[in-house]
């Protein structure tokens, strides 16, 4: 276990071969085979030290390695006196973390074989470098998670931004992309700016960056239930880093932009894992936020919020990748929501279930469009069933799974979250179920347009991929003539078949109690959330069994107790209603779609049509993208202008002023040259000329005359001698 | 009255202030010459005077170099005479104006 | 009583003829007074006890200095009145004044200075030889060497010098 530092370490050097060498020099097979072989030996490894991890007792399940120092002990000023920054290269497992390598690593390594098909048909350079950006994101990724201090984590933060930006405009000569690519970066970079002010309100107040001695501080520290102190303003900044980051209101407009990308990449990053590290932020923090309840209805609300916003947009999207960005978008919604009402072991559970079924979803989306040669429009889709019966299979699973079918894992995750809020504030729960209603519509419209129904493609033996398809990708079809959709080949439906055995496993680790499961993932996560001086839950008051011995009375099924929240008494039964509650609702979702789009496909027409202006504004989604270009960023384009135009009337002026202002001095001191210079130098030349005039004269040449002037001389010396005498 | 040194200074005055009228009146360039040798012998006379009174060999000495000198001077000036003459057929010291401004 | 009226005779000779040697228009005449001056001066230098100045001076002076004036005189053409125009510039009766005023003035001083108290004179260095031209032979030639030595070069620097000023071609 003391080698965690190396999976991160082994991504990144796939990625410096490939970067360095590869693009260079390798071939296509040659790439992908180091990218994968990185990833899986980081796979391998995090199994490990999972495992390894597994063997320790379960309120000691905490590892920590440093491997060096980065920032030296700086003086620097906190709350409490004169502090010292320093940094380490320190990185931790537990059991938060743990689970995130396993998801990163695992889902990692599926998409990377995924790639080596999909992107087959780019240019030889543009292989390496994919892989390149792909195993440095990854990097990135299990240094955001294996970090053991803020600041590691920050790297990680920003270098899956960087990584996001890298892979979203891959195809980097198509405008959309590279606009899309910035987006991202800088939609995320405004996040940044909160994350780091609450980075630096931590330091101020802790004197440390370490989060597990920032967690054991803030645990002495009082609960913040009715006024907004320090801990708020920390947890608040940090959750806008999150917003940023996962796509929440209000900056979530990047990702669907995103989908610009390469799909193995919308189904890494925007799916999986980058988006997912906002909520794991939070995760790691529950500590402190559980401190500022203020926040935590904050991000409760923001969080269901963003959800219901999505669905309702999802609905009307016609681009596959679209209904899959923004149902991305509302289940990270459905994340935060579960760490807004404190449960946060749920939230992650729903993190680990989401990144198997939406990963499913995205790289079977990516086998359509490689099947139908780069078309992504759902509307030139249908009946591709029965030409991708493995593909069909395993998205219809996914489908299960992310309406909240039972057994699949989805069903658990969801459940769970929902329950949660039910007991906390139930107008949340209210729109969450609303949510899960059209979430289960349009998943399954989705399924419906693309595989069932007739065929509205183009045909094929014609023109192939020149059909004006809106999204196509820069690099079309590389089989000459396009002969029909097709299966894929098996690099990529095997991560297909992988992630759905997953996307059903995944939710026998939470069967919650109220259906007598042990809901292992539960207790498995629980010391990752809280302080260590106490493995309590999160009300503290609540804890019976102080001491260590409560870590075996953990164990017991029988632990109601702990899951209660301020309402001691939602009772089993009620539990159990709300699930059937919720399977009922999935159900309707997925009749209602068949309905509109199988059976009988006109209603949606004339629905359509009907109703006009919500349709347009859906379609539209909400004009959010519009209203952000006319205010900010037109905002800060006037700003730019203003800007501009004072650097050119304010400073172009001083600098103009000065010059014409030493024209002026120069023309001044040409005047003094000219009239008291030069009029000195001629008075004396004029002073030498009249003069000698009056001293001619005594040159008379004539020597007597001179003799005179001696005698003269003479007389005044003894005039002189004889009046002093 | 006995004759004192004083009476050879009144002398020696007199024959120097011929000697400088001579220099400043005439125009003759020889005669000035000749002035200025009455000039120093009037020097002469003076030293040689106070020589006697002192009774230090002295000032007869000095007068013997004065007497050299003069004598040097003569032939030198006499000299620069005759060159002038042979270029400007004057004695004229008033025509001897080369040097005027 | 002798030396009173010697004395009185051969300063209003040395006077007599100096005035004349300023004042008379033919060079010739001015060259003949200047003479029997330089002979009355001797004399005088006889009176004051210095008897070889005296003959220097008549060997020197009147017979070599007043030699070569002659020289000049007749080489010089003189048909022409030499007086013939004068500068306007000229300042005749300014250079009178001029140096009457300087003898009444030095004549002031000399009455007054001796009518003082006279300082003790410096008696001169013991000479173990007596007589004026001995005496002065021994200052000539121990205290005054270098003086005298250089003396000789001065004459003979003017007499290369009279000599190059005075030829015809050089």
């Amino acid at each position: 276990m003391k080698y965690i530092w190396l999976i991160p370490i082994l991504p990144g050097l796939g990625a410096a071969i490939n970067g360095l060498i590869g693009i260079r020099s390798f071939s296509r097979k040659t790439a992908g085979v180091v990218a994968c072989t990185m990833m899986g030996a980081a796979l391998a490894l995090s199994l490990f030290a999972f495992w390894q991890l597994l063997g320790l007792p379960a309120d000691a399940r905490a590892y920590d390695v440093v491997i060096a120092q980065w920032i030296p002990s700086i003086p620097l000023m906190t709350q409490h006196g004169v502090g010292g920054f320093q940094v380490p290269w320190g990185f931790r497992l537990d059991p938060l973390s743990g689970m995130m390598i396993l998801v990163v690593t695992g889902i990692g390594t599926l998409i990377h074989v995924y790639s080596t098909a999909y992107m087959a048909d780019e240019p030889r350079g543009g292989v390496a470098r994919f892989f390149c950006y792909l195993n440095l994101f990854c990097f990135f990724m299990l240094m955001l998670v294996l970090g053991n201090n803020f600041v590691v984590m920050f790297v990680g933060w920003e270098g899956v931004g960087l990584c996001s930006y890298l892979l979203i405009g891959y195809w980097y000569e198509k405008k959309s992309a590279s606009d899309a690519g910035k987006k991202a970066f800088i939609t995320n970079r405004i996040g940044d700016w909160g994350f780091i002010l609450g980075v630096f309100l931590i330091y101020q107040m802790f004197g440390t960056l370490d989060f597990r001695a920032v967690q054991n501080a803030a645990a002495t520290m009082p609960v913040e239930s009715v006024h907004f102190g320090v801990l708020s303003f920390i947890c608040l900044f940090l959750f806008i880093g999150a917003t940023g980051k996962s796509a929440q209101i209000p900056l979530y407009v990047w990702l669907p932009d995103a989908m610009e990308g390469p799909t193995p990449v919308s189904a890494l990053i925007h799916a999986a894992t980058m988006v997912t590290a906002g909520v794991y932020m939070v995760g790691r923090n529950a500590v402190l936020f559980t401190h500022a309840p203020m926040v935590m209805q904050i991000v409760a609300i923001v969080g269901v919020l963003t959800a219901f916003m999505a669905a309702s947009i999802g609905l009307v999207q016609y681009d596959i990748k679209r209904v899959l960005a923004y149902s991305t978008v509302s289940q990270l919604g459905y994340m935060f929501t579960a760490m807004g009402v404190g449960a946060f072991s749920a939230g992650a559970f729903h993190l680990m279930t989401h990144a198997f079924f939406k990963a499913l979803l995205f790289l079977g989306s990516g086998s359509v469009i490689h099947a139908m040669a780069g078309e992504q429009d759902m509307r030139y889709m249908g009946g591709l069933r029965k030409y991708m019966p493995v593909t069909f299979a395993t998205m219809f699973i996914g489908t299960l799974a992310i309406a909240g079918i039972p057994p699949l894992s989805g069903f658990f995750s969801k459940d769970e979250i929902l329950f949660r809020a039910f007991e906390s504030n139930k107008a949340i729960w209210v729109i969450a179920v609303a949510t899960a209603l059209m979430t289960a519509f349009y998943m399954f419209r989705l399924v419906s347009m693309t595989f069932l129904g007739a065929y509205r493609g183009p045909a094929w033996e014609s023109a192939g991929a020149a059909h004006g398809a809106p999204d196509d990708h820069g690099g079309g079809h590389g089989h000459g003539a396009w002969h029909g959709p097709h299966e894929s080949p098996t690099p990529m439906t095997f991560p297909l078949m992988a992630l759905a055995v997953g996307a059903v496993v995944a939710g026998l680790f939470g069967i919650p109690a109220a259906l007598n499961g042990p809901n292992t993932i539960e207790h498995f996560l629980e010391p990752s959330f809280t302080a260590e001086s106490h493995i309590a839950d999160r009300g503290m008051r609540i804890a019976e069994s102080g001491g260590i011995a409560e870590a075996a009375a953990i164990r017991t099924p029988q632990s109601e107790v702990r899951n209660e929240e301020a309402e001691p008494h939602v009772s089993r039964s009620v539990e159990l209603g709300l699930m059937g509650f919720s399977v009922l609702i999935a159900l309707a979702g997925i009749g209602l779609a068949r309905k509109f789009y199988v059976t009988s496909p006109e209603i949606s027409q004339g629905l359509a049509e009907q109703w006009a202006g919500p349709h347009r504004l859906l379609s539209n989604k909400y004009y959010v993208d519009e209203l952000y270009d006319a205010t900010v960023i037109s905002g800060t384009y006037a700003g730019g202008r203003g800007l501009w135009a004072f650097d050119r009337h304010v400073v172009d002026g001083a600098v103009n002023g000065a010059g014409w202002l030493t024209v002026i001095s120069a023309w001044f001191s040409g005047l003094t040259d000219r009239t008291v210079v030069d009029g000195l130098v001629n008075l004396v030349g004029r002073i030498a000329q009249e003069g000698s005039y009056w001293f001619r004269r005594l040159q008379t040449g004539l020597v007597q005359t001179y003799a005179l002037v001696m005698v003269f001389g003479v007389f005044a010396f003894v005039t002189i001698y004889l009046f002093v005498r | 009255m006995p004759i004192t040194t004083t009476h050879y200074i009144l002398l020696s005055a007199a024959l120097f202030t011929i000697g400088v009228v001579g220099v400043m009146v005439r125009r003759n360039i020889i005669i000035i010459f000749m002035s200025i040798e009455l000039i120093l012998n009037a020097v002469n006379i003076n030293l040689i005077a106070f020589s006697q009174q002192l009774q230090n060999g002295i000032g007869q000495v000095f007068a013997i170099f004065v007497i050299a000198v003069a004598a040097a001077e003569a032939a030198v000036g006499l000299g620069i005479i005759l060159a002038f003459y042979r270029n400007k057929e004057t004695v004229n010291i008033d025509e001897m104006n080369v040097m005027r401004s | 009583m002798a030396q009173a009226i010697a004395f009185y005779f051969i300063a209003a000779c040395i006077l007599g003829f100096a005035v004349l040697v300023v004042s008379t228009k033919d060079t010739v005449h001015s060259v003949l007074f200047l003479v029997l001056d330089f002979l009355f001066v001797a004399a005088l230098y006889v009176l004051l006890g210095a008897e070889f100045l005296a003959a220097i001076q008549i060997l020197v002076y009147a017979g070599g200095i007043v030699v070569l004036y002659l020289f000049v005189v007749m080489l010089v053409n003189l048909k022409r009145p030499p007086e013939a125009h004068s500068d306007p510039h000229r300042r005749t009766m300014l250079g009178f004044l001029l140096a009457g005023a300087v003898l009444v003035e030095v004549g002031a001083i000399a009455i007054y200075g001796f009518s003082q108290p006279a300082m003790v004179p410096v008696p001169g260095a013991a000479m173990p030889v007596t007589g004026n031209t001995a005496q002065i032979g021994w200052l000539l030639y121990t205290s005054y060497l270098i003086p005298f030595e250089i003396a000789s070069m001065l004459l003979l620097v003017a007499m290369i010098g009279a000599i190059v000023l005075a030829k015809r071609e050089l």
